[in-house]
């Protein structure tokens, strides 16, 4: 469900911080890749959880306790986004208490909560999601509480913006790039591809027997259409104009690269964790993921060497444009008017860009603010790829809004008749823009 | 037999066998007698009778996101079921529902009640080997799909590794890849989970016929397929239209193991009004519309329901 979900997730990370409850957002050395400060992790997520589970049990009706509702359930997010908090709250001389909820059941949730009227006083959204529940009136503009987008990038921005109005903030956020195997690249003799021409001439090159190419995500979910979007943007496609030649031209492409069998037709059930499944495994030389799975690949392949370049464009010099994926913290309208101040006042702390910087580092994510992911790529190589890719992506919503999850069903239907049943991308997305309209 | 599958028919003749408790000669007698269906009844209309409304009023209105935080959903007449019925994806769906469900029902029932003639015999390890049979039965549904969803993997599944292995097909079938064969893996599957449910009743069926039959037919000349044809079939066809009925409502809002195994593509080619009506609530967030759609599955559910309610009526009759 999620368009930026956390499947793969799982397993330790670097967790250089020694006491990520009490002091998040001080240190800013570098800590992805380092084995040995993983090695503390065990310890210190003892600790967090312990912590947690210390917390859990708080009364969640006392008047003065901030309600917050989110999707972090993996052990690095969880300590993570509570040690912020933790922190936060203890500077504001508040009290909190979490609900965390399984990520495809987030939507679902915050819809009864809504009709039940016991929304929390902060609650996390995907962002695709964030301009539906602003347009249903459940949200609170930011700015009354002095939460602003300054220092933020516009693209950032965009994903808690909804009619030119402020009703969410992303402290940190995510896109996808193009992971390659290094060995495998240098044993075919190809550089990293920066353009279409080279990514399919580097696939050919790759494939053989036992592997394809290149692999991506085109499951009949938002995901599908996640993967897609660098393709559409970048050779120029526009979300409004399904049937527009940018978008055919990517459609094509990627259809190309499977029935010239560089890239597996179950890609069409590959949801992206399957995708990064099929790179560690070797089955895949180049594969569309995003930051998240980082972790993951130290973890469960230390011998595999990767690297990461921006998704191919279709012609040198053209900008490689991706989606942006991750959570915007909104303020809900709970009626209690004192508790959403309260609430927005916890929330400005959090998303301050000393603890974007903290997140960044411990969920593998990027900071919103531009000053802080500039200091962020400097400091963690590993994902500098991604805050360069971050720089130019845009937000699925900003021109839809509301509309957009239906647009985004559109595409990946489209892409699915284009890729099973080798359907011309042009009659496929002539329908797509029919049921659109 | 066939009421311990039940639970409904169980529980109406539960209430009535309460009810002569009461002192009859009292005023109020009658009174009594409501008082001890009562619990039941607040049950019934509060856990089947309301959700079973409020479904039938919310597909006559625009019910959507907003509706939740704003409490406003306006009626708007048969809107939802003319959207319905002019989807383009709605007649797929419905064809798909229908072999689906026939395919389904015709595997389940032909294995089944093969596995259940095996197992009259009486040979080594035959108990041990029916409980493995129930195997499929107790895993989450959601583990077996996860689990098919690897062995039908076109590039390293198992299936087709073994296909390919004894030399049966030279390229690998791209079984939920391909809108041809994606239906046909989702129906395999489906046989698969419902196989454990046809060998226990049909086995049971043929525990309860009397050997005495087989050894007069024996003397008449009725062995092999004339002893199953003229004794077997007969004798067993109370069960078996509860296991083809039951078997039929199951099956026609099967909706895990489809969302588990393809979510109902590639391109649609599994979508059934089942995994269109969760598609519309609860993906679209056209709740009204994902309504009028599980109206209609509801209305073709309880068809058979009503066969089989008579069926079951018809069989106790003849005791």
């Amino acid at each position: 469900m999620s368009s930026t979900p956390r499947a793969g997730r799982t397993g330790p990370f670097a967790l250089a911080h020694p006491l990520p409850l009490t002091d998040p957002g001080s240190d800013g050395s570098p800590r992805a890749g380092s084995a040995l400060t993983r090695r503390a992790f065990g310890a210190a997520a003892a600790t967090g959880m312990l912590a947690l589970s210390g917390c859990g049990g708080g009364s969640t009706g006392d008047p003065s306790t901030i309600r917050i509702v989110d999707y972090y359930n993996t052990p690095a997010d969880d300590v993570a986004i509570d040690g912020t908090f933790s922190q936060c709250a203890e500077e504001l001389g508040l009290t909190f208490s979490r609900e965390r909820v399984p990520g495809d059941q987030l939507i679902q949730k915050v819809l009864q909560m809504g009709s039940s009227r016991t929304l929390p006083d902060l609650l996390m959204l995907d962002n695709p999601n964030v301009q539906q529940v602003a347009a249903s009136g459940a949200l609170a503009p930011l700015e009354q509480y002095g939460i602003t987008t300054e220092g933020i990038t516009d693209s950032v921005a965009d994903l808690g913006m909804h009619d030119g109005t402020l009703y969410g903030i992303a402290p940190t956020v995510n896109t996808i790039a193009l992971f390659y195997n290094v060995e495998m690249l240098e044993d075919a003799g190809v550089e990293p591809p920066t353009t279409w021409t080279e990514l399919r001439s580097a696939a050919e090159a790759l494939t053989t027997e036992d592997r394809y190419g290149f692999a991506f995500s085109a499951i009949a979910s938002y995901e599908g259409t996640f993967q897609f979007m660098p393709f559409l943007w970048s050779n120029g496609g526009d979300e409004t104009e399904l049937d527009g030649e940018g978008v055919l031209g990517a459609s094509r492409f990627w259809s190309d690269c499977v029935t010239a069998g560089l890239t597996s037709r179950s890609v069409v059930n590959w949801g992206q964790g399957d995708v990064i499944d099929q790179f560690k495994a070797g089955n895949a030389a180049m594969v569309v993921n995003g930051p998240w799975n980082i972790a993951g690949l130290h973890d469960d392949t230390p011998d595999l060497e990767w690297d990461v370049v921006t998704i191919p464009v279709p012609a040198a010099g053209d900008e490689s444009v991706a989606p942006l994926g991750g959570e915007v913290w909104t303020v809900p309208v709970t009626g209690d008017e004192e508790k959403q101040r309260k609430a927005a006042e916890l929330l400005k702390a959090f998303v301050t860009p000393e603890n974007q910087l903290f997140m960044a580092g411990e969920r593998s994510t990027i900071p919103g603010d531009a000053e802080a992911a500039r200091q962020f790529a400097a400091e963690n190589p590993d994902l500098s790829t991604f805050v360069e890719q971050v720089s130019t992506a845009r937000s699925r919503t900003a021109k839809l809004g509301p509309e957009w999850p239906r647009t985004a069903k559109a595409i990946y239907t489209a892409n699915q008749r284009v890729l099973v049943d080798d359907t011309d991308p042009a009659e496929a997305y002539d329908e797509a823009a029919r049921t659109v309209s | 037999m066939t009421t311990t599958q039940n639970p409904a028919p169980a529980k109406t003749s539960r209430a009535p066998a309460a009810a002569p408790r009461g002192r009859p000669r009292l005023t109020g007698d009658l009174l009594i007698r409501y008082a001890f269906v009562f619990p039941a009844l607040i049950y019934m209309i509060a856990f089947f009778g309301y959700p079973i409304i409020k479904n039938v009023v919310m597909s006559f209105q625009a019910y959507d996101f907003t509706t939740f935080f704003n409490g406003h959903a306006p009626f708007i007449g048969f809107d939802n079921y003319a959207a319905t019925f002019s989807d383009p994806i709605f007649l797929r769906a419905l064809g798909n529902t229908a072999l689906f469900t026939i395919g389904s029902i015709i595997g389940q029932f032909v294995i089944g009640m093969g596995l259940a003639l095996y197992f009259r015999r009486k040979f080594p390890l035959s108990g041990f080997l029916r409980s493995l049979l129930l195997l499929p039965w107790l895993l989450p549904m959601i583990v077996s799909a996860a689990v098919w969803r690897w062995i039908l993997e076109q590039d390293n599944g198992a299936l087709n590794e073994f296909l390919s292995g004894i030399g049966l097909v030279s390229d690998p079938i791209p079984w939920l890849n391909s809108s041809d064969t994606a239906l046909i893996a989702v129906i395999m599957v489906n046989i698969w989970l419902g196989i454990p449910f046809n060998v226990v009743l049909l086995y049971s069926g043929l525990q309860s016929i009397p050997d005495e039959l087989y050894e007069a037919g024996q003397l008449d000349g009725a062995t092999g397929w004339k002893s199953f044809r003229h004794i077997t079939l007969p004798m067993l066809r109370p069960v078996v239209s509860v296991v083809l009925l039951l078997g039929v409502i199951y099956t026609i809002k099967v909706l895990d193991l489809i969302i588990g195994l393809t979510g109902g593509g590639p391109a649609n080619a599994t979508q059934t009004l089942a995994t269109r009506s969760y598609e519309m609530s609860f993906i679209e967030f056209d709740f009204g519309q994902g309504a009028a759609l599980s109206n209609i599955l509801i209305l073709i559910a309880l068809a058979f329901s009503l066969v089989y309610l008579r069926a079951n009526a018809r069989a106790a009759q003849n005791g």
